[in-house]
């Protein structure tokens, strides 16, 4: 399916704030902006949720201490427990101070590799993908605003022309 | 923007007039040029000392650890000496990037990229020793908790040797992940300026289809936050650890609960020192002195001062302890540091680490570049000490002194240690050559808040940015070829005719006859495209170019409109002028 898309480029992040913000209060959709940093404050401006990616962390790091805690269990005290250094391995919580560094190394491991993992999945980001910016200057010094056109291409093209874009593109664009 | 703001007070962290594009510019010209003859001096003496250490590493292996300086009394020596050294020097990097950004402080983003890039690379080259030390190298993976054919026979998760292992392979492949993320915005940055086709599908593969959406970028952040509440105590953790495995053993001069902080303060303290070493050459190689100022140095000296301080602080309690705690082979064992045959060593150590430090109370001294690099080879060469002193002065008097001994490393210790280094060097300076080397995305979001151009702007009491009222472009696009097939503006086209031929005539016509067209794509910021467009205006030659000043830039981003100022900023003129004379 194509549809049809208008994009406003602007060369700085607080015209762009200002137009992100014209174009809410006008209630259109606002498809995507693409920046080439972090502007502080789009998400909200564009309305965007708030990520859970946090979130999974933790819950990773759980699973990343039980799975040490298991795999310790298991090898030092029922599959071969051992005597070392006269101190026998006969319950897990008298002898877990020896298993904190694992359990410790393990959560931070699990935590932060499946986090980055769910994100890069997220955010679509792997060997051999494609860049999906519309124009090259996006990871430059420009900004660009994508509004989806229904019916409505004048009326879009006068507000983002008012919003100090230095220039605008109308463009039919793929759908996936 | 309210979020823009920075007390007056603080200095500016990006100096020179930049705006966003300069900063791509600065940060993309290392990679797109070329390699100078110094960097190939380096890289040639780094390689042959690579090579050197990889000879001794088969000698080693190939004939045994018996080809150490090793015996029966100090059985452990170089090779965790410099284990320590290179896992303590890789502390930096993360300390910069997760400890920093947790507190906030904004000039780490001229320096997190090489300070991550050094602690990868000086862990890497940590890692080296322990494998070398088993001997059977190819049997490493027995470290590993796996299902054996041994009757079951697991690895002790008693030993902090084996901590080490989780500790060291967790620290390596989170700072590993956590540089490569931050690496993703800007190497699309890369692939989006690159001309060849090679460059752009290399940078499109490493920067996994980064494209820069407003949800990408909330999760970026999100992601380097956490990332960064993670790595802060595993940076800390990786040290205890390291220090664990002299700390549970009974040797007098290890078995200390100091050991873990003393650790930490001191691998952050030569960590720092190699950043300093490494980034005072890189800024003046890569033309970099608008992104890592002095303030970036002097801020570095003090972090060091701090540390050495508290360096110095653990040796004296050390002493202290050994005498409080009543325990004569304790004591001997610190008297025979800093008096028995190993004195030197000692002494070195504490000149190096305690004394050097200390000069950076002057401000005169710390914001002086060439005295903040002699201090941090001065503090890389006695962290070096450190650990021989821990570690071999404690075990050469052992509790029988019929077996007392000394310890002299052979060529092949040496070699080995050489070896890493050059290894070091390597990788890094393959990394200056093809890596965004400062952090440029998240430079360009504190550009208005600590840049130089926009302080200014903002003490003379003028708006940051302006929002024109001038009509936009408008153009259509198919997105097929992304080629502008309909120019909404048709009038643009005529003035395109009289612009062209009024520049043409201040910096002077190509006569095909006579002349012979040059390859503009030689000057930096010309592309195929704006060569092809170039050409089109009546622009051939170098000589033509060199004429153009501010005027004819003007006018030449009136006719293009492709990329306003660029032309300018890149300083065509001047390149073309140099281009023109080694013709």
């Amino acid at each position: 399916m194509a549809s049809k898309v208008i994009q406003a480029f602007y060369n700085d992040d607080d015209v762009l704030m200002h137009a992100v913000k014209k174009v809410k209060a006008a209630k259109h959709h606002i498809e995507e902006v693409y920046c080439p940093f972090p502007v502080h404050g789009l998400d909200k401006a564009m309305g965007l949720e708030p990520t859970r990616l946090a979130i999974t962390a933790f819950m990773y790091g759980c699973v990343g201490i039980t799975v040490a805690v298991v795999m310790m269990n298991f090898i030092m005290i029922e599959d071969w427990p051992q005597d070392i250094g006269g101190k026998p391995s006969f319950s897990y919580i008298e002898n877990m101070p020896a298993f904190v560094p694992i359990m410790f190394e393990l959560t931070v491991f699990f935590a932060a590799h499946l986090m980055v993992i769910t994100f890069y999945l997220r955010s679509r980001l792997w060997p051999f993908k494609e860049a999906e910016n519309p124009d090259v200057r996006t990871t430059d010094d420009h900004f660009l605003m994508e509004i989806e056109i229904h019916d409505n291409e004048s009326e879009l093209r006068d507000l983002l022309a008012g919003t100090g874009a230095v220039e605008i593109n109308i463009s039919e664009k793929d759908l996936h | 923007m309210a979020s823009h703001y920075e007390a007056p007070i603080r200095k500016p962290l990006v100096i020179g007039d930049k705006g966003y594009h300069d900063v791509t510019v600065d940060i993309a010209a290392p990679v797109e040029g070329r390699a100078n003859k110094h960097w190939w001096i380096v890289f040639s003496i780094a390689l042959a000392a690579f090579l050197w250490g990889v000879g001794c590493i088969i000698y080693t292996i190939s004939t045994g650890i018996g080809t150490w300086g090793l015996n029966k009394t100090v059985n452990w020596a170089w090779d965790i000496t410099n284990f320590v050294w290179w896992v303590g020097i890789g502390h930096a990097g993360t300390l910069i990037s997760a400890v920093l950004l947790l507190f906030r402080q904004k000039w780490r983003m001229a320096i997190n990229r090489s300070a991550e890039a050094m602690t990868i690379f000086s862990v890497i080259q940590a890692g080296l020793f322990p494998i070398i030390h088993m001997g059977r190298p190819w049997l490493a993976y027995w470290v590993l908790p796996i299902p054996n054919q041994f009757g079951s026979l697991w690895v002790n998760f008693n030993s902090p040797l084996l901590w080490d292992v989780f500790a060291i392979s967790t620290y390596l492949s989170v700072s590993l992940v956590f540089w490569w993320t931050g690496l993703l915005p800007d190497f699309a940055m890369l692939r989006d300026r690159a001309v060849l086709p090679f460059q752009k599908k290399i940078y499109g593969l490493l920067s996994f289809g980064w494209s820069g959406r407003a949800k990408d970028w909330q999760r970026f952040e999100e992601v380097s936050l956490v990332l960064a509440g993670l790595a802060t105590p595993l940076v800390l953790s990786v040290h205890t650890i390291v220090s664990f495995d002299f700390a549970t053993s009974v040797i007098p001069g290890w078995h200390t609960t100091i050991f873990p902080p003393y650790f930490v303060a001191g691998a952050i303290f030569s960590g720092f020192a190699m950043v300093n070493t490494l980034l005072i050459i890189m800024r003046k190689v890569c033309s970099l002195e608008d992104y890592i100022t002095v303030q970036h140095i002097e801020l570095m000296n003090i972090v060091i001062m701090l540390t050495g301080s508290i360096v110095g602080c653990a040796y004296i309690t050390e002493l202290f302890m050994a005498w409080y705690s009543g325990v004569e082979y304790e004591q001997y064992a610190f008297l025979n540091r800093a008096t028995g045959p190993y004195w030197w060593a000692y002494w070195s150590m504490m000149t190096c680490n305690v004394f050097s430090p200390q000069f950076m109370w002057f401000k005169k001294l710390r914001t002086s570049i060439m005295f903040s690099f002699f201090i941090s080879i001065v503090v890389n060469i006695g962290m070096w000490f450190e650990r021989f002193v821990i570690i071999v002065t404690s075990l050469h008097r052992d509790y029988l002194p019929s077996s007392w001994t000394m310890f002299s490393p052979t060529f092949v210790d040496i070699g080995i240690f050489i070896g890493t280094i050059g290894f070091f060097f390597v990788l890094f300076l393959l990394y200056a050559r093809t890596f965004p080397v400062i952090a440029q995305a998240e430079v360009k979001s504190i550009l208005k808040s600590s840049g130089s151009r926009y302080k200014k702007l903002r003490d003379a009491g003028q708006p940051l940015y302006q929002i024109s009222n001038e009509a936009p472009k408008v153009s259509l696009v198919t997105p097929a070829k992304a080629e502008k097939v309909e120019d909404i503006n048709q009038e643009t086209v005529a003035t395109d005719k009289k612009d062209a031929s009024s520049l043409l005539a201040s910096i002077g016509t190509f006569d095909a006859a006579t002349q012979t067209a040059d390859d503009l794509k030689k000057v930096k910021g010309i592309g195929p495209k704006m060569e092809q467009t170039l050409n089109q205006i009546g622009i051939f030659t170098f000589a033509q170019v060199s004429r153009m000043t501010a005027t004819e830039y003007d006018m030449l981003d009136s006719i293009t409109e492709a990329f306003p100022g660029r032309a300018q900023r890149d300083d065509w003129a001047g390149q073309a002028k140099t281009l023109n004379n080694n013709k």
